[in-house]
């Protein structure tokens, strides 16, 4: 019995594997697929759920446009479940299987970096939307979030300036992975070109998901305690925001003394929190959904009426952020790069991104760079208020070049500001 | 009687294990894997509808490396009555030891041109840590994948093991220990690329590991494995050795009153299946292309045990079908339904050790006994088996 | 002199006369672009008019000062607008309001010059606060008003922080006795700030000591040591305490599993859902309260007790009725069967209130601490939770041992079978328990939702945790989880301090794992005489 159990199980399965799914792909060949890969379930749900539907509004807005070249988007969602084999996989299906024409995914430095060799083999497009910590540059992929330049040291640079209170001490208080960093890494030697010792920087580090931040915001209380201006800059990453801003509230670290300033905290993250006690810490993104201009309120509109078509659970509080708008831009200058290229075909829209430009939320024409696939972003410091929304202080004139190279990382000053062709 | 074992070579012996059917069967399954699939992926056109794209072998060759995973679990839960929570620790050394190697065969390919890993360079590490030495030998890194889970699975067993940690007791500290491994794999200063772990392979063995061909020799790799950890597991549950582990699961006090130790018996069958594992995760990496230290989560490890529970305890051929059934299932339904997939899989979870106490394996061997009963023929010894199997 | 005096009588009177007209030349600036202009805005609207600037400063801190076209105007409650110059309101409100946003440097100078205004006011609470504050931020520009202040303060306390205060203005004073007395003062003092300001006085800088006099130097070495003895005091206190809050966390998530796995054997996967469903229930208690009962929100915690324990104990009633149920003497398949139902819950929470997490805010009487000492603070949240647990301990302890249900729990616990045959009815009480552990759960997640995130992921995080303690404890027993719950708290924050929070994580699992190869029955091994099975 076990034997022909066998037989049957492993040709069934062959037999699943080999034809039922095939003609998954066999579905309407007028429309040009676009591939969803954002986890949609497991940690990084929380932050990725609202940029399926970013893509999905994005899509369905240019539809009713009707579409591209003439074609109707079809979105291909799948789940990869915050399980980075399952990133790969994914991304292999949805480039071989589905024959998706881009893929719009990805949050974690280190989802990205599992789907990227699927992605050069296949010689796929994937648009990825997240502040991230640089230190690559790919041929098939488009950055459409901000490089450290274009987010954490602007941020820094405020902080000592006179208005941001001339902060002489830091801590750089992060979640332990590369993109924490790698950040950390460029701003030490940021602060050191300015003039900052060694011994007036302290780094700390929490594992994920970490919940108790007592000892941490006691060390910083400490640290603020011991002499000139001291600022925080905090590189937390998911969840454990949350326990981290609850414990600064309570114990009475305000903005006035000791600001924190964040890169992975926006509207979407704070809607977890209480925000009363938490008045004019600092975030630092190219977006805010505070932001006045018809652009962002189109954008914002469009948005909650999305949310209320689909019915999201709290479609009525429902806030946009940095990573949505990034994706926004992104589809919108692919569909512009289809267009100019006339095909889907990868090379050719790689080819034709060089240099796009696109009327963003943020109120400004973002620019995709002619050479290193990276936007040209402006780059505003907000300070949270009350209603969990931000008041810009301070913003870049105009929008920054990215340096996915950070000048500050030594050896970096040979490489090519341009992804190696294929 | 069957000749004394110890009269017997033992390749004679394994070769017995198995009767002639079996033998028919694993020779069907080795010759689809490593005839029918290169030929199927090679050499038929894309275009062709039998053709196997290579999204089918990475997946399937990664269920693969699942079900030689499953099999060892079932040697230590089906047959040893201990329940680890921390096998997601062993299938990660394996891939951490052989990715290794599959680290230092990039060369200077990485992005930053360096003899050393791209993370390593990042970290501004001027030369290897202690641990890398002698990593870039293939030797060596099958050493590693071998040796190192081996001995952690050993000094950790024959503690927990000698001081008689056992049932939920043992699960727990197996999901403790994998936890705390897991956090110091994601420490960067670990050596071990901190959170986004290796990734980005360029070969293997020279070979280019995106090559089609080296595809199919890892796939047919996973797949003599897999074939060659079942028969090892048929040999050793048929042997004394496997009777004696199976007492100690049903009544641990009586074996050691008759004057067996457990201790050695539990030990070796949970130092083997920690080996095993290892193989499956060397054998997993270069076929994913990443490994990371969320593969020693938790909830991995509870998922390798369902795998066991659904295909079914105590049998070594439902392991197999339960790590095949949960992942395409979660293949497909992250696709189909990725808004609701995961109540589906908990559905499954729990409808399975309700209803399904022997898993799948089970369920057939029941319907088969269902049939015979009406047809007057008695129940099978297997489904008997089987159902023994349930104790634990 | 005269002005300020009025000034002073009529604060201290508590009179409000109607306010006289501010001119709206000195208020325009204040929505200057440029954050030097402003803050010069601010120094000469105080200083032309003091009682009048204070509610228009305030609007403006509280982010209700806006800009209508060239007039500066006051949002009120409920979409009313004042004119900030004259106070009256604008009716029909004009159009175009754009509120004035301040940046940090902006609200520190606010917060000083409305302190320095606060500093007269007649309540004592306020006064109280204002001294504080002023301590926070002290320049000897500041002289001339401590001590107007400290020429009408009476209450002693506050006198004391204003000589504080007023000691650290005239450290830079030229007559070396004013220095020394102003060292001696400071010595008083525990507050680290202090200590940074009397450490130059100590130090040479080239060939000659910052601090010419050595008197005052030799004041300035005692001042410092006494402080740095209080410092470290505290800095103890401090870490015991975080540890005792983390024990009193980890207590409360380990509870419910204490019962349902120390009592029943059952290996819930799921208890981190059922903290969720607690957390939840918090969460639902707070929209309902917002929406029906707004007067009455900070007491939304106080109703969510008794939902939260209710919820989850239903969620653990069903589980155990529909699942657990067919699984006992099968502890590793309620692993399994319970992990399906973990992520089945999961999924539950995902669907209905959306993956991210949801804001559960503290009640304004948990919100702040007390400030033992300048560099120890006890946020109110960790207090109260820490109160709490113990009374959830003593709640559950009175369960267990006086009432009945409580009897029939132990005998099941120590004997099974011999409970069955003296007629308890397992199958109930089995029931019952569960339901007791989940309940316990769910007032844990209340608690959690208090001071972490609160999110359909939220319970995983505490799995490990939990079954931690229980191990370490000793399974069936209260006293070891309390002690285990406890030891690990303090043990942790200690290590935590001194190896960072990532290696002390992996050091206290570790040390569990030695530890229970040492005692494979925890801490506390229940005593009776069985026969392994």
């Amino acid at each position: 019995m076990v034997r022909r159990n066998f037989m049957k199980t492993i040709s069934a399965v062959a037999v699943t594997a080999a034809f039922g799914l095939n003609s998954f792909a066999a579905l309407a060949a007028e429309t040009i697929k676009v591939g969803v890969l954002h986890s949609l379930s497991g940690t990084m749900a929380i932050s990725e759920t609202a940029l399926k539907e970013t893509v999905l509004m994005a899509i369905d807005e240019i539809n009713s446009k009707g579409g591209v070249l003439g074609r109707k988007l079809e979105p291909v969602v799948v789940d990869p479940a915050s399980n980075w084999p399952l990133f790969a996989e994914k991304a292999r299906q949805l480039l071989s299987k589905d024959k998706v024409a881009v893929v719009f995914g990805c949050w974690t430095s280190v989802s990205r970096k599992s789907v990227l060799p699927v992605f050069k083999e296949l010689n796929g497009l994937l648009f990825y939307p997240v502040q991230y910590e640089g230190e690559e540059l790919e041929y098939n992929v488009f950055y459409t979030g901000a490089a450290p330049n274009q987010q954490a040291i602007p941020a820094v640079e405020y902080l000592m300036s006179k208005d941001g209170g001339e902060a002489k001490r830091f801590v750089l208080l992060g979640t332990d992975y590369v993109y924490p960093r790698t950040t950390n890494k460029i701003l030490r030697a940021f602060l050191k070109s300015k003039g900052v010792a060694d011994a007036d920087i302290m780094e700390e580090y929490t594992p994920f998901g970490h919940s108790d931040y007592q000892t941490i915001i006691a060390k910083i209380k400490k640290f603020s305690s011991e002499g000139k201006k001291t600022a925080v800059v905090s590189t937390i990453n998911g969840d454990s925001n949350v326990p981290f801003y609850k414990e600064l509230g309570n114990a009475g670290i305000k903005a006035t003394d000791v600001p924190v300033v964040a890169f992975s905290v926006g509207e979407e993250e704070l809607r977890g929190v209480d925000t009363k006690p938490l008045v004019g810490h600092l975030a630092s993104w190219n977006y805010f959904m505070s932001l006045k201009n018809p652009e962002n309120e189109k954008f914002t509109k469009a948005y909650r009426a999305w949310a209320v078509k689909q019915k999201l659970p709290n479609a009525d509080k429902a806030v946009t952020n940095d990573p949505m708008e990034a994706t926004y831009i992104g589809i919108h200058m692919w569909k512009q790069a289809v267009e100019k290229a006339k095909s889907t075909d990868v090379d050719k829209v790689i080819a034709a991104m060089a240099g796009q430009s696109f009327k963003a939320p943020s109120g400004f024409t973002i620019k995709m760079d002619e050479k290193n696939h990276h936007l040209h972003k402006p780059v505003f410091i907000g300070e949270i208020k009350a209603d969990g929304q931000f008041n810009v202080v301070w913003k870049t004139p105009g929008p920054v070049r990215a340096q996915p190279w950070s000048p500050f990382i030594p050896g970096n000053e040979q490489r090519k500001d341009q992804p190696e062709g294929r | 009687m069957r000749p004394s074992p110890a009269r017997t070579p033992f390749i004679v012996r394994l070769g017995s294990s198995f009767d002639a059917r079996s033998w028919r069967l694993i020779g069907l399954f080795a010759a689809f894997a490593l005839i029918a699939v290169p030929v199927m992926h090679l050499a038929l056109p894309a275009d062709h509808p039998l053709h196997l794209s290579t999204w089918f072998i990475t997946l399937v060759g990664k269920i693969l490396c699942y079900a030689i995973v499953a099999v060892a679990m079932d040697l230590i839960w089906g047959y040893g009555g201990i329940l680890s929570l921390g096998h997601g620790l062993f299938f990660a050394l394996g891939g951490y030891g052989f990715g290794m190697y599959l680290m230092r065969q990039i060369g200077r390919d990485g992005s930053y041109q360096s003899d050393l890993p791209d993370f390593m360079v990042f970290l501004d590490w001027k030369e290897l840590p202690w641990f890398w030495i002698g990593s870039d030998s293939f030797l060596w890194a099958v050493l590693l994948v071998l040796v190192v889970p081996a001995l952690i699975a050993f000094v950790f067993g024959y503690f927990a093991f000698r001081s008689r940690i056992k049932g939920v007791y043992f699960s727990i500290i197996t999901q403790a220990l994998t936890y705390a491994a897991m956090l110091l794999f994601f420490r960067n200063e670990t050596g071990f690329g901190g959170n986004n772990g290796f990734t980005d392979f360029k070969r293997i063995l020279g070979h280019p590991i995106t090559a089609p061909e080296t595809r199919v020799v890892l796939f047919a790799l996973s797949a003599l494995a897999l074939i060659g950890t079942l028969l090892l597991a048929r040999y050793l549950v048929r042997s004394k050795f496997g009777r004696v582990l199976t007492a100690i699961r049903d009544a641990e006090s009586r074996v050691m009153f008759i004057g067996y130790n457990p201790l050695w018996y539990k030990l070796c069958a949970w130092t083997l299946s920690a080996v095993l594992c290892a193989i499956a995760g060397a054998l997993y990496v270069p076929q994913v292309g990443i490994i990371n230290p969320s593969e020693m989560s938790v909830a991995n490890s509870i998922e390798i045990a369902i795998w066991v529970a659904v295909g079914g305890r105590g049998t070594l051929i439902g392991p197999v079908i339960g790590a095949f059934l949960v992942n395409l299932a979660k293949s497909w339904f992250t696709v189909s339904f990725p808004e609701y997939w995961l109540f589906f899989l908990g559905t499954l979870f729990i409808v399975a050790t309700l209803y399904l106490p022997q898993g799948v394996v089970g369920l057939w061997a029941r319907l088969r006994a269902g049939r015979r009963r009406g047809e007057g023929a008695a129940a099978g010894t297997t489904t008997a088996a089987a159902a023994k199997g349930a104790g634990a | 002199m005269y002005t300020l005096r009025s000034l002073l009588a009529i604060c201290l009177l508590g009179i409000s006369c109607a306010q006289a007209a501010i001119d709206p030349a000195l208020l325009r600036p204040l929505a200057d672009d440029d954050s030097d202009r402003r803050i010069a805005a601010i120094a000469a609207l105080v200083e032309a008019a003091p009682e009048e600037a204070q509610p228009v400063l305030q609007a403006m801190a509280g982010d209700s000062l806006a800009l209508a076209g060239e007039r500066v105007v006051v949002l009120g409650a409920g979409g009313r607008v004042f004119d900030a110059a004259s106070n009256r309101e604008l009716t029909p409100p004009p159009a175009g309001i754009e509120t004035i946003g301040i940046n940090n440097r902006v609200r520190r100078e606010l917060a000083s010059a409305l302190a320095a205004l606060r500093l007269f006011s007649a309540e004592r609470e306020v006064r109280w606060q204002a001294a504080q504050e002023v301590n926070q931020n002290v320049d000897a520009r500041m002289l001339p008003l401590l001590d107007r202040a400290l020429a009408v303060e009476k209450d002693p306390k506050i006198r004391d922080r204003l000589q504080l205060a007023h000691a650290q203005a005239s450290l830079g004073s030229t007559d070396a006795a004013v220095r020394l007395a102003a060292v001696k003062t400071l010595g008083e003092s525990s507050d680290p700030r202090v200590r940074q300001l009397l450490l130059p006085l100590t130090e040479k800088q080239g060939d000659s000591w910052r601090e010419a006099d050595s008197a005052v130097r030799a004041a300035a070495g005692t001042s410092i040591r006494s402080i740095e003895q209080r410092l470290a005091w505290a800095d103890n206190l401090g870490r015991a305490f975080t540890g005792l809050s983390l024990g009193s966390i980890l207590l409360l998530a380990a509870l419910g599993l204490a019962i349902t796995y120390g009592v029943m054997g059952v290996i819930n996967m799921a208890h981190g859902e059922l903290l969720m469903v607690g957390a939840y229930s918090a969460w639902a208690m707070q929209s309902v309260f917002r929406t029906h009962l707004s007067g009455a929100l900070d007491w939304y915690l106080l109703a969510a007790i008794p939902v939260g324990f209710l919820s989850a104990a239903l969620v653990g009633v069903l589980m155990e009725r529909i699942v657990i149920r067919h699984l006992y003497g099968r502890p590793l398949e309620t692993l399994l069967a319970t992990w399906g139902i973990s992520l089945f819950l999961m999924q539950v929470a995902r669907t209905l209130f959306g993956a991210q997490n949801v804001e559960v805010a503290n009640p304004s009487w948990m919100a702040g601490g007390v400030e033992l000492l300048p560099n120890l603070l006890l946020p109110w949240n960790r207090i109260i939770i820490v109160a709490f647990s113990i009374a959830v301990l003593i709640a559950m302890w009175a369960i267990l041992n006086l009432s009945r249900l409580g009897m029939f729990v132990r005998a099941v616990t120590q004997n099974r079978p011999m409970a069955g045959c003296v007629g308890v009815p397992t199958g109930r009480v089995d029931t019952l328990a569960f339901g007791l552990g989940a309940g316990i759960a769910g007032l844990g997640g209340v608690a959690l939702s208090q001071i972490a995130n609160v999110g359909p992921d939220m319970g995983q995080g505490y799995i490990v945790d939990s079954f931690m303690v229980v191990v370490l404890g000793g399974v069936g027993q209260l006293a070891g989880a309390v002690w285990a719950a406890l030891g690990l708290g303090v043990f942790t924050k200690f290590l935590e301090g001194w190896t960072g929070a990532v290696v002390a994580k992996i050091v206290v699992l570790v040390l569990i794992i030695v530890f229970i190869q040492k005692r494979p029955q925890g801490l506390f091994a229940l005593k009776g005489r069985f026969v392994e099975s």
